[in-house]
């Protein structure tokens, strides 16, 4: 009991730590909760659970989130924006020394300058997540969203 | 007491007639983005009328009973595949009181009931059952029954001109409607067929958003070369955008469709030649697979083409991303745009990699299209505010015609030339 008690604080920590810096709008440390060999993905419910491939962004490689990350800081003309994370209790759904799978709902928030709160995103986590040296880290993030319509666009990661 | 100064602006913002400012279209007034009058003649006259319409890809219902929801202009239709193979288009509105029947966006089915009293309609939207139709027979007499001159054959769903051509489906409640061919007009037909040549689909999926800015931007925004290599400084950051791009900008006779083809130059540094002052020239991407690009022989030499068909869809091809852009409009201010990837029956597992992988370009939140739905939201907010102040679009001069390059707002005010003949303005 104590392992499993040690895990899920340890994953509901890496959670945390997720939202308080995509939230923050620190893309670099979000690009460090990765491994090298990552895969994160934002894609409508619809395409998952049809078996569709799209996604709205697939990236398969940190390189890519460095990429996105360089995108959102230099080249995406967007209006600006905060998000707000509010995410569920994880579900663990297996749990090995190296690591674990589980999966929680998450909603995101959006608030526009000088407008009103919105609800921007919500859906799914789906995480593959590794034991390193550092620490719990994502192997895989897919962000599988119930949102039918994306209010305009997405810059910042879900 | 009401000033007549508190008053006087919102009579000006509303009946106000258009203005164009002189017989050209390089002067836009804004009030063609802000009235609501205006956009349902618009519905009318683009969408309802003498247009054919985007509502899919065959590929979306391959088997017989397979269908669709979606929509043409404001209106909510289906498209289905009915047993002898054909592609069906009719309104999602019940014959009998009117109920938006369908509900479900795709599946397989024999037929279609409107759960509300239970008729039922073919796959081809034929009405079939109405219950109760000869009445209830109780104690010897028969109550009820739908009148004896009562026709199922005169009660079908509204159905839709169909037209099909390499596995893209239009459709029109014109009956009256020119050939699909004839609509679109041979130069544009050219890069239509180059796209879609006879291969089978196949579906990668779908990106929604939803934009609040008028539907007409998206189709200005792809007919519009100018802003690519400004906007999208990822496009020129990483060499995909350069303003020595060989180029070329084709329109129909009437000026309403469009294609900009576009062929990479691979000359000097970019730099020297789009005198862009966001570019950086020693930025180099951490992943270079974004960029993957392999050219595919259908191309025939152009690494971009996009296509507008007005009023309704935008065809894409972007190096080895290809999709569908569905507009899809909500009152005056807003529209939904629907993005279909797709690929090819013959793609090898790794083009359907790259194809996905160069998707992260495009769609909503796309390195080189999130963007346009962000100036298209902030133009709406401009022209709201100053409903009587007018869009310049005189890149290029005041006058419409094909180019071969891209330093030109022609096709907008070929757009806008084609509107103003159709909406008598
Ligand atoms: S409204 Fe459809 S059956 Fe009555
Ligand atoms: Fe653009």
């Amino acid at each position: 009991m104590n392992e499993q008690l040690e895990t899920y604080f340890a994953v509901t920590q890496l959670h945390a730590r997720y939202a308080s810096v995509v939230d923050a709008i620190d893309w670099d440390a979000w690009c460090e909760l990765f491994v090298d060999d990552c895969v994160y993905r934002i894609q409508p419910r619809e395409n998952y659970e049809r078996g569709f491939p799209l996604a709205t962004l697939s990236f398969t490689s940190k390189g890519m989130l460095k990429d996105r990350a360089y995108g959102i800081r230099e080249t995406l003309f967007h209006d600006p924006y905060y998000q707000r994370h509010v995410i569920g209790a994880p579900l663990i759904l297996s749990s090995t020394e190296d690591r674990i799978t589980c999966e929680s709902s998450y909603a995101v928030f959006r608030t526009k300058l000088s407008e009103l709160s919105t609800v921007f995103n919500v859906g799914r986590y789906i995480d593959e997540i590794v034991r390193t040296d550092e620490g719990l880290k994502f192997k895989s993030r897919q962000c599988v969203y119930d949102s039918e319509m994306i209010p305009n666009s997405i810059i910042y990661p879900i | 007491m009401q000033s007549a100064e508190s008053v006087a602006p919102e009579r000006r913002q509303s009946s106000a007639p258009l203005t164009w400012f002189e017989d050209g279209t390089s002067r836009i007034p804004f009030r063609v983005y802000t009235e609501p009058e205006s956009h349902q003649r618009e519905l009318e006259r683009f969408f309802y009328k003498n247009h054919w319409c985007y509502v899919g890809l065959e590929a979306e219902i391959p088997n017989v009973g397979d269908f669709k929801r979606t929509a043409i202009g404001e209106r909510s239709v289906v498209m289905s595949r009915a047993e002898d193979g054909s592609v069906q288009v009719f309104e999602n509105v019940c014959a009998h009181r009117g109920m938006q029947f369908c509900r479900e966006r795709h599946g397989n089915r024999k037929d279609f009931v409107c759960p509300y009293h239970q008729w039922s309609y073919s796959l081809k939207g034929d009405l079939q059952g109405v219950p109760f139709i000869r009445g209830v027979k109780q104690d010897g007499k028969v109550n009820g029954g739908m009148p004896p001159d009562f026709k199922k054959e005169e009660h079908g769903l509204t159905k839709l001109r169909v037209a099909t051509r390499g596995g893209v489906v239009f459709a029109t409640f014109d009956h009256a409607m020119e050939s699909f061919e004839d609509f679109v007009g041979e130069a544009v037909l050219h890069y239509f067929d180059r796209m879609f040549n006879g291969r089978t689909l196949k579906i990668l999926g779908y990106n929604r958003q939803r934009i609040p800015g008028n539907w007409k931007l998206m189709q200005e925004n792809i007919k519009d070369p100018y802003h690519p290599g400004l906007l999208h400084t990822w496009f020129v950051t990483f060499g995909l955008w350069r303003a020595d791009n060989k180029s070329e900008l084709k329109m129909d006779r009437h000026f309403r469709h469009a294609s900009m083809i576009s062929t990479r130059g691979n000359a000097q540094t970019a730099n020297e030649v789009s005198k862009v002052s966001s570019f950086k020239q020693t930025m180099q991407l951490h992943d270079a697979r974004f960029l993957d690009i392999v050219p595919e022989a259908w191309w025939n030499g152009p690494t971009a083409v996009m296509t507008t068909l007005f009023p309704s869809v935008i065809l894409q091809q972007q190096v080895n991303s290809v999709s569908t852009r569905h507009i899809q409009p909500r009152g005056n201010g807003e529209f939904d745009f629907v993005w279909t990837h797709f690929g090819y029956d013959d793609d090898t597992p790794e083009m359907t990699e790259r194809r996905l992988r160069q998707s992260n370009l495009f769609g909503p939140a796309g390195f080189v299209s999130a963007d346009d739905g962000e100036v298209i939201e902030l133009s709406q907010k401009g022209f709201e505010q100053k409903p009587e102040h007018r869009a310049l679009a005189e890149l290029g001069g005041r006058d419409v015609g094909d180019t071969d390059h891209m330093v030109t707002e022609t096709l907008i005010r070929g757009m806008y030339a084609y509107w103003r003949k159709v909406m008598d303005e």
